[in-house]
């Protein structure tokens, strides 16, 4: 099956951008500001409250990467419309402002001078509007090139590197034929293969802003006096059959196919071309999906060894698996069984036929398991202390 | 004979098990493209996904999957036996 076969229908946003889910967020600039954020969604039908536990006295990259994040989840093409909630309306004002340029619906409030029972009741109004013109917009045909998706392992084990992260670079591949764009990432998680990602960059300048990313993160790690054995591979790795931090990264890389890498990424940073870019990344599952989200990633592939469980609030996760035991033991977690591949019973392509369909029909609105199970996990990236 | 090992490549060092296996058998191993590589006796019990040695591995010496080292032989590891944190350590984050 190519990529253009499929038959994709989401929701046009003023910005010409396609979702493929219809939410309306209500999203707290601060930690204090999650009471009313989420006081608004238990008032409105239709409204989820994103709640989290930071934007309070950060500063530099860090404080920079939190409002990518936010204003980057409220820009999201799944979002219909966005309340966003602060304790005072500056901060509040510069993320309703870079949602603002998506041309989307979006109001801010802010707590102080009012308190938060009138705030409540005014974002909840607001609320109630958006609601009732999200609830009138239809799905439309888009072609896969308006697609941007991610993708992402997590508890991976040795069955991953076999089966399906090749199988999600198999897929990834045929997506890239037909033009949609694609974010992977993860910087740590390549230690070992770092070569290959630099081999697989489209230039030597793309290479160069990767190695920069790549050797500031080991230097922040070797500069702690620490290494990441014990972290990387995880204890769930190594449960698996993962021994060693090269075998993982092997593994993770395969999530790539033979994709040339046509950009490098911030985290939580838009992709600006076509085509697979990689994004600065925790390999941390929520906090890498979540900085995907807010990339303007609409779906995303996560492949399993032993069963990672996580979900995104705002984008379906594709769960994919080729553990026969955890296919068995967590089948409500697990969108694609992938099992047949280790038994010979299935191929890479025929692996990348199912991956395809089942891509197709969540995004035309089939719930994936994560979605069902209420997986909402929403965690921001934090760099460094606070002031 | 039905496979039990799958391997990247038909030169790797080591293969995995796709089900557990138990020592004293006497198992087939495959690569991905369905190429057979011959069978082994295993010497340890191999759980579903961990590594068997499918040649002997001296102490020291690089171990290879995916055609490529993917760390450093702590201690042998004979034909058939068990490979994972016991006898394979990284070559990365050494402070």
């Amino acid at each position: 099956m190519r990529a253009e076969e499929m038959k994709l229908t989401g929701y046009r946003r003023p910005d010409g951008r396609f979702g493929v889910r219809n939410y309306v967020v209500v999203i707290p600039v601060d930690d204090l500001s999650n009471a009313a954020a989420e006081a608004v969604a238990h008032n409105i039908r239709g409204t989820m409250a994103l709640p989290h536990p930071y934007g309070r006295l950060q500063f530099g990259e860090d404080l920079e990467l939190t409002f990518r994040t936010l204003a980057g989840t409220g820009r999201n093409p799944n979002i219909a419309a966005a309340i966003v909630i602060g304790i005072e309306p500056n901060w509040t004002d510069r993320i309703v402002t870079e949602i603002a340029k998506t041309r989307k619906p979006v109001a801010g409030f802010s707590i102080e001078r009012a308190g938060d029972l009138k705030t409540i009741e005014a974002a909840s109004r607001k609320a109630k509007e958006f609601v009732q013109y999200a609830s009138e917009i239809q799905r439309e045909p888009f072609a896969v090139k308006q697609l941007t998706m991610s993708t992402k392992c997590g508890e991976s084990d040795t069955t991953s590197g076999l089966a399906s992260n090749p199988t999600v670079g198999r897929t990834f591949e045929r997506l890239t034929d037909a033009g949609a764009t694609l974010i992977f990432g993860e910087t740590t998680e390549v230690t070992g293969g770092e070569d290959l990602i630099m081999q697989q960059c489209a230039t030597p300048e793309i290479a160069a802003q990767f190695k920069a990313a790549f050797d500031d993160y080991q230097n922040l790690v070797t500069s702690q006096g620490v290494d990441l054995l014990g972290s990387q591979p995880t204890e769930g790795n190594i449960r698996g059959g993962l021994t060693t931090i090269e075998e993982k990264a092997m593994g993770n890389i395969q999530k790539a196919g033979r994709c040339k890498i046509m950009d490098f990424l911030k985290p939580a940073e838009e992709p600006r071309k076509p085509g697979l870019s990689f994004m600065d990344s925790s390999s941390a599952a929520a906090e890498m999906v979540t900085l995907c989200a807010a990339a303007g990633s609409v779906v995303h592939f996560f492949p399993t060894g032993q069963g990672n469980v996580i979900g995104n609030p705002i984008i379906p996760v594709i769960k994919l698996s080729a553990n026969p035991l955890t296919v068995a033991t967590m089948s409500e977690h697990i969108d694609i069984d992938l099992t047949g591949i280790l038994r010979m019973e299935m191929n890479l392509d025929q692996a990348a036929d199912a991956t395809l369909a089942m891509l197709e029909r969540t995004i035309n609105g089939r719930l994936t398991a994560a979605e069902v199970l209420r997986h909402n996990e929403f965690v921001l990236t934090k760099l460094y202390r606070s002031a | 004979m039905k496979h039990s090992i799958l391997m990247h490549e038909p030169d790797d060092d080591v293969g995995v098990a796709i089900e557990d296996l138990k020592a004293g058998t006497e198992v087939g191993a495959v690569t991905l493209e369905g190429k057979p590589v011959g069978t082994v006796k295993l010497i340890n019990d191999v759980p579903l996904g961990h590594k068997v040695a499918l040649r002997d591995i001296a102490n020291g010496k690089d171990v290879i999957e995916y055609g490529r080292a993917i760390g450093m032989a702590a201690q042998a590891a004979p034909r058939g036996s068990h490979v994972h944190t016991h006898n394979l350590k990284s070559k990365r984050w050494k402070v």
